[in-house]
């Protein structure tokens, strides 16, 4: 049988839970002061977020809903729904790789699972020496000259498995 | 001397192929040798499997090389950055591939420096908008209206007719549900997540004048003040090209509160989105504006009547918005005359996937499959035939050879249930496996579905389970008259498109090419059979 016990809590405190650095603090609050006053500002303040952060920390979550007067369920929500936000640290350097059907009809099947065996990651993931983070995308926009991919937010067309290794191997 | 204008793209497909790189190199090359030359990012021709294309100004016209890659710029300028060279392409212009296209909407595209407000005007820019500036509010709606313009989005609706509904509407007071207001928006959708189309990508990228110049419009049309531009997070390049254009537009009284000293006001706003498919459904748009999840809503309210923050709000495409400038600068008449039937103007049908000449192809409405993908395209990338092609993005059906015949107009596809939708084309070759791509049409389902309905949230789930089943003989009678039953409940019980269309691609692909989804040992063997 269970033995477990109810344990009152005292109120939290969200300075005390957040296991932020001071500078991560900063950044999140500097985000918040600059862009919660937008009309609809939450997708803008997570990305101001992800983009300084390269994700949006969970203890970051009770910050911005406290900011925005939302609950942290809202804002939670809004962070696991949409896709590019996400709530882990990522690697050196960030592949998103196109799996829709433009770049499928050119290879792009066989280039996901030669990534996949390369790096020795799946989607979502990132590699044991944190160099890299996979991530599907569902069109990169690049569509007569795919397959493509982004790396770190910089566009390549016609990817082999060839041209992949040279992309990865002269990246520091 | 005079120094030689030269064009390399900026356009991120270009960019995608090294044109960043070749312009660092002709750069460095001019300078090395002492040649004065002014560099020009241009946009994008569309003409991608010559990325990155580079133009040299002359007197006889601008003259392009490409594919041009990082070690061909010495030779270039040994021959002179003249014709003797193998890459030359003669007068760009005067290219097939260019010449038969009836461009409107890209005017523009590979010609200009998108972010040079000197050089949108110099060609034809803003001459819709100053016709627009002196004309009644219900004039502009009824010049849209009369132009028969549809939404490029997919849906097709009348453009007109979206506008007059908010033009009608009463304002509202942002976030305040039902109470009265001043406020209306304009939204443009610029969430283009559908593969094999990127049109409004090399709009965003390529001539963002065009949009805002669109949008503006817009706004004096219906009496909206301010404007959002709900941009794709995949689009890194085109966020910065439009803020770029923006910030360009406002220092010069094109934006702001007095455009071009009418006392009209018009203030516009690039918001990204956060990678989710669904967002490019107008509802769910509007829903991601606002900081929520992108859930589809109920219709009604409309958006034109209760749209972004409750008030009237027109959402349209960026090619619809992108195609009023030239409304309202050569009139209703001249844009109406292209086109057949109900479906009036140009569309610029994207050529994407396993295809030789990928590219960009404005026509009027009414050019056939036939002709865009063989004329155009020039077959398949890989030169083998071509097996089918999915036109309209990952709703659309997968059409067979014997339709490619068929005229490119709404009705005409809706009737057979298949979609122009984004008038994107993705090409595939006889190596593709029909089953393989009806499974992924509901796999991307499930991922992108906004779990509302039922059908959607589930069913595509299900479908990828009994298209495993199916193709793996587990009592394939009955798995087929499965699969048909629940792509019959996904169209007729979803709320929108996504869970509602999801079925004709795995429908046309079991319709038109039944044997793909035979037991796999037996397909294999057939194909062994056939070699």
């Amino acid at each position: 049988m269970s033995t477990s016990t109810f344990e009152r809590k005292p109120p939290i405190k969200l300075a005390e839970l957040s296991s932020l650095s001071p500078s991560d603090l900063a950044t999140v609050n500097g985000v918040l002061a600059k862009l919660k006053d937008l009309p609809g500002a939450l997708l803008p303040v997570l990305h101001g977020i992800q983009d300084a952060l390269g994700h949006v920390p969970k203890d970051a979550v009770p910050m911005v809903a406290k900011s925005l007067n939302l609950s942290r369920a809202e804002v939670h929500g809004v962070v696991s729904f949409y896709h590019w936000y996400r709530t882990e640290k990522p690697g050196a350097h960030v592949i998103h790789l196109c799996r829709a059907e433009a770049c499928q009809a050119v290879g792009g099947r066989a280039l996901e699972t030669h990534v996949k065996a390369k790096l020795g990651i799946d989607f979502h993931e990132t590699t044991a020496d944190r160099r890299y983070t996979l991530e599907p995308a569902y069109c990169l926009g690049n569509c007569a000259v795919g397959p493509s991919l982004l790396i770190d937010m910089q566009l390549k067309g016609r990817v082999t498995p060839e041209r992949f290794d040279r992309l990865t191997g002269a990246m520091a | 001397m005079k120094p030689i204008t030269v064009y390399v793209p900026r356009d991120s497909a270009a960019i995608s192929l090294g044109a960043d790189e070749v312009a660092v190199a002709i750069a460095a090359e001019a300078t090395r040798l002492g040649i004065a030359i002014n560099l020009v990012r241009n946009s994008s021709r569309g003409m991608f499997w010559l990325e990155p294309l580079v133009e040299v100004a002359t007197d006889a016209g601008r003259i392009g090389y490409g594919p041009v890659e990082v070690e061909d710029v010495a030779s270039l300028f040994a021959a002179g950055l003249g014709n003797a060279h193998s890459l030359n392409l003669g007068i760009v212009d005067e290219l097939p591939y260019l010449k038969t296209q009836e461009r409107l909407t890209f005017a523009r595209a590979g010609i200009t420096d998108p972010v040079s407000l000197d050089d949108y005007l110099a060609h034809d820019g803003y001459k819709g908008l100053k016709n627009a500036l002196a004309m009644e509010p219900a004039a502009i709606v009824a010049a849209v209206t009369e132009s028969g313009l549809r939404g490029r989005g997919g849906a097709a609706f009348p453009a007109g007719i979206k506008w007059r509904t908010v033009l009608g509407a009463p304002g509202g007071t942002p976030g305040v549900l039902g109470a009265e207001g001043a406020q209306k928006y304009i939204v443009c959708n610029a969430d283009e997540g559908d593969s094999g189309t990127y049109a409004d990508r090399m709009v965003c990228e390529g001539d963002p004048f065009l949009l805002i110049e669109g949008m503006t419009i817009a706004g004096l049309a219906v009496g909206a003040t301010r404007g959002y531009i709900y941009l794709r997070c995949e689009y890194p390049y085109g966020e910065r090209a439009l803020n770029e254009a923006i910030a360009s537009a406002y220092a010069s009284g094109w934006l702001g509160a007095n455009i071009q000293g009418s006392g009209k006001r018009f203030d516009l706003e690039v918001r990204m989105g956060a990678g989710a498919y669904i967002c490019g459904e107008e509802t769910s748009l509007l829903e991601s504006l606002e900081g929520k999840r992108g859930m589809v809503r109920f219709k009604p309210p409309l958006p034109a009547i209760k749209g972004l923050f409750g008030c009237p709000t027109v959402i349209n495409n960026v090619i619809t918005l992108a195609s009023v400038p030239v409304i309202l600068d050569k009139g209703a008449e001249f844009y109406k005359h292209f086109g057949v039937g109900r479906s009036r103007g140009t569309l610029p049908v994207q050529l994407a996937g396993n295809v030789k000449f990928g590219g960009l192809v404005e026509k009027a409405f009414g050019v056939t499959l036939r002709d865009l993908l063989y004329t155009y395209g020039g077959g398949t990338l890989s030169g083998r035939p071509i097996r089918t092609v999915q036109v309209g993005g990952p709703l659309g059906a997968y059409i067979p050879e014997s339709q490619f015949d068929l005229p490119l107009d709404y009705e005409a596809y809706a009737k057979l249930n298949n979609m122009v939708g984004h008038g994107g084309i993705t090409v595939f070759d006889d190596t593709v496996d029909m089953a393989e791509q009806a499974r992924f049409s509901m796999e991307f389902c499930a991922t992108e579905s906004c779990g509302k309905c039922t059908p959607c949230r589930i069913g595509s789930t299900r479908g990828m389970e009994v298209i495993d089943k199916l193709v793996a003989g587990d009592q394939p009678v009955k798995q087929e008259a499965l699969l048909r039953d629940l792509c019959d409940t996904m169209l007729a019980g979803s709320l929108c498109a996504l869970g509602g269309m999801a079925p004709f691609p795995v429908l046309s692909a079991l319709n038109h090419f039944p044997d793909d989804f035979r037991p796999r040992a037996t397909a294999a063997q057939m194909a062994n059979v056939n070699r």
